[in-house]
């Protein structure tokens, strides 16, 4: 069967700024759900300087491992058209957050679990980085570093050197909240290692 | 600030509308000086290629400086195209794009794949609680009309199989019909219109069909390099079943005087490419005294569950 041909990617450009952030976009979690987690960060460009518009979607199995994820993430009032935001009480799986003017973004969610058809595998959470400047958005993974084990057996993590694969594990900052720079390109010379960017197939 | 934007002059109090604003454009002298040419440079070494030297001040770029790094880079992809080579998509060091310079990665890509179980191979859905009737209409959501001309874009989202893309999120954002952004960063000095945000979403129905009634942006400045403008275009962004098809793009109108002047548009390689994000006019859809009508496919790229499944 012969494939089409797909649509050229365009970057995000600078004014997505009143599009795409929706009110409650990185509170994944469930209200006051006790196991929720915090994961934030900072994008940085090549200078080591922080990204102030760049935008972060993150996707991830629901809490009984299933793919399917669910509607809602962005719901409306019908009467008045604003954004009502999630109910609270489910988990649509998806979220998506703007860098503030400082680079940093802030993601709550649950923590991630592994799909429910492989219980072994290492949790994470899927990312997709847009940026003004990026001509095609990029993805990585997020993975915690508590699941040492399952960590170790990933094939994505375990084909990689220490210093890379380490960019795509967060650092604990404190019970239940972790830091997860991103940064799309290596600062010449600079102490810190590109982010790892993956590619499908 | 003493980057060479002061070089700019008249030109850069004038065109203030930017995709490198802020503390970017304060901190960028270097995104709109030469770099060497495309086939003389090592890919890996743009970044450091484009810091100015220290003694020899850089004059600002100027649009025949963009078009002849352009024209390069292109004769440099038509000639892997010959030999064979695929690119339907920008790469992401793209020089003449300035701000490409350090927002790509140095390090290549790593392949994942095979695993139908992965994550990124199913994706977010959406439903009817995500949208109301009225955000595809981006010409009703104020009191009065807007301005401009009034259109009607409609198309279907498909993968690569041909299969629609059913019930899923399409966003748009786009410029007014003066070239202006409701967006307080956009201090291009063209009116805003009370009567116009340029925001429109909708879900994608049973034949993966979108629709929008909106009006036609205008083209904008920008400080890319001396005299940069965009040519008019609608911000789209799609979802597919698969969090890999994941897709963000421009769509453009057909003959643009503005596409040859264009990095980003011609941060495509491959003409053929490029083609795919101009719309059509579509005499069919234009409505009697009411608007003009333009067609645009959108076909997702990036392997799903469905496609792995199937032993593709
Ligand atoms: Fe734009």
């Amino acid at each position: 069967m012969t494939e089409l041909a797909p649509t050229p990617s365009q970057t995000v450009g600078p004014f997505y700024g009143y599009a795409l952030p929706f009110p409650g976009g990185g509170e994944l979690a469930p209200v006051g759900h006790p196991d929720a987690i915090t994961v934030r960060g900072t994008v940085y460009d090549g200078a080591g300087a922080p990204i102030p518009d760049a935008l972060l979607e993150f996707w991830q199995a629901g809490p009984d491992g299933s793919l399917t994820g669910a509607p809602g993430s962005l719901r409306r009032d019908p009467v008045t058209g604003a954004v009502l935001g999630r109910t609270g009480v489910d988990f649509t799986g998806f979220a998506r957050v703007a860098t503030d003017a400082d680079g940093g973004y802030v993601l709550r969610t649950l923590p991630p679990v592994p799909p429910a058809s492989r219980p072994d595998a290492a949790p994470h959470l899927a990312v997709c980085v847009f940026a003004r400047g990026l001509l095609h958005h990029l993805y990585t993974r997020v993975y915690l570093p508590e699941h040492a084990e399952a960590n170790a057996a990933d094939p994505l993590l375990a084909q990689l050197p220490p210093a890379r694969r380490a960019t795509l594990v967060a650092q604990p900052e404190r019970p239940g909240v972790y830091r997860f720079d991103i940064r799309l390109q290596a600062a010449e010379g600079g102490p810190h290692e590109e982010t790892v960017f993956l590619e499908f197939r | 600030m003493t980057s060479s934007f002061q070089a700019l002059g008249q030109h850069a109090d004038r065109a203030a509308s930017s995709e490198a604003l802020g503390q970017h454009a304060d901190r960028s002298a270097s995104f709109q000086t030469p770099v060497q040419p495309a086939a003389a440079r090592p890919p890996s070494a743009q970044p450091s290629a484009a810091v100015p030297s220290p003694v020899t001040a850089p004059a600002p770029l100027t649009q025949a400086d963009i078009d002849r790094e352009m024209a390069e880079l292109h004769a440099a992809a038509q000639q892997r195209i010959s030999a064979g080579a695929v690119l339907h998509h920008p790469p992401r060091d793209y020089a003449p794009y300035r701000s490409s310079l350090l927002r790509h990665p140095r390090q290549p890509l790593v392949a994942v794949g095979g695993d139908p179980d992965a994550v990124e191979l199913h994706g977010p859905v959406f439903g009817v609680t995500d949208v109301t009737a009225l955000d595809a209409d981006l010409t009703r959501q104020h009191l009065g009309e807007p301005l401009g001309e009034r259109i009607t874009v409609s198309g279907r989202v498909l993968d690569r199989d041909g299969r629609p893309v059913r019930g899923q999120l399409v966003e748009i954002w786009q410029a007014n019909a003066s070239g202006r952004y409701a967006h307080q960063r956009d201090q291009h000095p063209a009116p805003l219109d009370p009567n116009f945000t340029g925001v429109g979403r909708c879900l994608t129905d049973d034949e993966g069909r979108y629709h929008f009634t909106t009006i036609k942006p205008g083209a904008y400045p920008w400080r890319n390099h001396l005299n940069a403008w965009r040519p008019a275009h609608i911000h789209f962004s799609l979802f597919g079943t698969a969090f890999t098809q994941r897709l963000v793009t421009q769509m453009y109108f057909p003959n643009d005087p503005l596409f040859r002047h264009d990095p980003i548009f011609n941060s495509i390689p491959d003409d053929r490419a490029r083609q795919r994000l101009i719309a059509d006019y579509q005499h069919d859809l234009s409505s009697p005294e009411w608007s003009l009508g333009y067609t645009w496919d959108i076909v997702l790229d990036g392997p799903s569950a469905t496609w792995i499944e199937e032993g593709r």
